[in-house]
């Protein structure tokens, strides 16, 4: 009987199991941000112990930072923000770990940076204080989001306390329509799945369409797993991946030995799951969300379904809707296009070719908030940074921004946003009446320049 | 912090009446940006311990004769609300080794233990009557014997509850994962050096 990548990889990170019946397993790559990681760091300097293996931990800053160039420079105009920067300096200096900092211009959203690194690898586990962590599942990995107690465990020992998951196969097979991108798909399998349905498990997404994504769409797939419940969302690796990895700064020497690895860790053709879904991926459209989960969600030519329990009733109280309305129509007032989900190169290069040539609406706000320094310094090594400004986004640094606006971006009021990221909970992007959207980067240029959500492929006759 | 086993807990109590003290009672949201627990004890019951100008309005914490006290006496669905971890934190900070409470919500419990905060429960009898020994003799030792589930205070005897599992693990020293852990740190070091892969 085979194996699946995940059993591989927790086996081969096992390092015994606990008295109370967990594992103790081994952290292969650790990611740290300022946020959940110097309540950790301080855990630690009382019970006077030291970091186990620094060069297993990589950190970087992004969510209280400044996205707007001027904002950036130091000591930062929110003394709490520039304290939690301090407190990150200060750990990573005195513990010997590796910053990813802005002046190394190497710096960004962590779960952007640790890919283009080329720390996040096949094969390897992967834990960071943040839930969105199973993005570096898109590289086969087995990675997850950990609360802080379990950062200090693993900044003490490289490993933690937990027990293992159950594996569900979710397949989208065939191909993808013109103007559907993974966000899409994403969205869909949430919306059909429900946000509980992977508790307890890790998602391995396979199929014919997942084959043909590229790394930035699987990340992006990978990214909302836990926003259908499953901590753990994994892809096994392949020609893409390496590819993707080759030549990146982390990316390891002995290559040959280390894609041989990697290839040993792939779900054997026979491996058994707890359970299997399929999809197809010619019945997925342009996706976009019109409550206050990410599972309430809907292809953009249907409309919001009959209320049929509480949260639903709730999410419509919340945001304005009816059931039975289209979101096709509705108007916006901010566009935000970047996050973890959304924020990589390929992104800005599938907005920015729809965004050239168009004006944002009259009285629209919209951003484009690259991930990370590198993916900044190549959007405008390609120029993308001009289309966008010219047609009246602003151009911003790197960060976790209106994501979750914990730094100055933020939505006003009850404006809505349509948005590439990842939660569309209440108060998500700074106003606690504010409104998101989630959608892909192309349907938010569409918002943008139409100032309504509205069908890309019609307004940019993809497809047609 | 310590990651010892825990038979006892010997201190001075102090009463803090109510039902349903959430942790936003316990902590008040706006403490949450921190990049430390440090500070929390001083902000423990923070809106019920202060007026508007940082003066103490006379908290029972606060008052004279139980500065100092390691034990909270309280009412009934202790540390309800949020599960921040922040909550036991402040408690732990501000000096108290244990509650003796009605009920507690559940992932507070958790949290709790895993700092080596004995959550003990006891019925209403039980906390009516030891509030009352405690305000009359603010001064004297009360102790909590772990293993034999039972308060000792001013030569009288009160049988309690603590949950089994918590209890196991106070008297073995494993309510935090993380002794554990380091004590597999050999074995660590030893997987570490089978796997495939590293960033140096
Ligand atoms: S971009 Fe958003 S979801 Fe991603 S790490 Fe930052 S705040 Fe979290």
């Amino acid at each position: 009987m085979g194996k699946n990548l995940f059993q591989k990889v927790w086996d081969a990170h096992t390092v015994r199991v606990l008295p109370n019946g967990q594992t103790q397993l081994f952290i292969g790559m650790h990611l740290i941000h300022e946020v959940t990681s110097p309540q950790a760091f301080a855990m630690l300097r009382e019970l006077n112990i030291k970091v186990a293996f620094p060069q297993r931990t990589f950190a970087t800053v992004d969510h209280i930072i400044p996205t707007e160039g001027d904002a950036r420079k130091r000591p930062l105009a929110d003394p709490m923000a520039e304290e939690m920067f301090q407190a990150i300096e200060r750990n990573t200096k005195e513990n010997g770990i590796t910053f990813f900092n802005p002046e190394t211009e190497r710096q960004g959203v962590v779960h952007i940076v640790g890919p283009e690194q080329g720390v996040t690898q096949p094969g390897t586990t992967i834990a960071c204080g943040d839930s969105h962590t199973a993005t570096h599942g898109a590289f086969g990995a087995i990675a997850f989001g950990i609360g802080t107690s379990q950062v200090r465990d693993v900044l003490a020992t490289q490993t933690m306390s937990i027990a293992p998951f159950k594996v569900r196969k979710v397949e989208i097979t065939g191909k993808l329509n013109e103007g559907v991108y993974a966000k899409d798909v994403i969205l869909y399998i949430i919306s059909k799945l429900g946000v509980n349905g992977g508790i307890g498990y890790a998602y391995e997404f396979c199929g014919d369409v997942i084959k043909n994504m590229s790394m930035e769409g699987r990340m992006t797939v990978c990214n909302m797993a836990i926003e259908g419940g499953a901590r753990v969302g994994y892809i096994n690796p392949d020609e893409t991946t390496y590819a993707y990895l080759k030549g990146k700064p982390y990316a390891p020497k002995d290559w040959d030995k280390a894609v041989a690895y990697w290839n040993s860790m792939k779900s054997d053709a026979d491996a058994v799951y707890d359970d299997v879904v399929t999809f197809k991926g010619e019945d997925i459209e342009p996706m976009v969300t019109w409550g206050i989960t990410p599972e309430q969600a809907i292809g953009i030519s249907q409309s919001i379904p009959a209320v049929t329990n509480e949260v639903m009733a709730e999410a419509l109280e919340y945001t304005g809707f009816a059931a039975g309305d289209k979101m096709d129509g509705k108007k916006v007032d901010v566009v935000f296009i970047g996050s973890c989900t959304n924020g990589r190169i390929e992104d800005f290069r599938e907005a920015a070719k729809y965004a050239k040539g168009r004006k944002v609406a009259a009285g629209v706000r919209a951003l484009a908030v690259p991930g990370s320094y590198n993916v900044k310094k190549q959007a405008e090594a390609e120029g993308l940074d001009k289309i966008f400004i010219e047609a009246g986004f602003e151009w911003r640094e790197p960060g976790c921004s209106m994501c979750l606006a914990m730094n100055p971006d933020k939505l006003v009021g009850r404006q809505i946003s349509a948005s590439t990221s990842n939660r569309n909970f209440k108060g998500r992007q700074g106003s606690s009446t504010g409104r998101t959207l989630l959608v892909s980067p192309v349907m938010a240029v569409a918002a943008a320049v139409t100032g309504t959500i509205t069908d890309a492929r019609k307004v940019f006759g993809i497809g047609c | 912090m310590s990651l010892g086993p825990i038979k006892q807990v010997v201190g001075r109590a102090v009463p803090v009446p109510g039902d349903d003290i959430d942790t936003d009672r316990i902590i008040p949201a706006r403490f949450l940006k921190c990049v430390v627990f440090d500070e929390l004890g001083g902000q423990l019951f923070y809106d019920v311990r202060f007026d508007s100008e940082g003066k103490s309005i006379g908290h029972p914490i606060d008052k004279p004769q139980f500065v100092g006290a390691s034990i909270i006496i309280s009412g009934d669905n202790f540390g309800c609300g949020s599960s921040r971890e922040h909550a036991p934190q402040a408690i732990k900070r501000a000096g108290f080794n244990a509650v003796i409470a009605g009920s507690y919500a559940e992932i507070f419990f958790g949290n709790c233990t895993t700092l080596g905060i004995v959550c003990v429960v006891a019925g209403k009898a039980v906390r009516d009557e030891l509030m009352k020994e405690v305000e009359a003799n603010p001064a004297a030792e009360m102790v909590i014997d772990v293993d034999g589930c039972k308060v000792k205070f001013n030569g009288k005897e009160y049988a309690v509850e603590i949950k089994p599992n918590a209890r196991k693990a106070f008297i073995e020293g494993s309510y935090d994962s993380l002794a554990e852990l380091l004590n597999g740190l050999p074995q660590v070091k030893e997987l570490e050096k089978t796997l495939k892969y590293s960033f140096v």
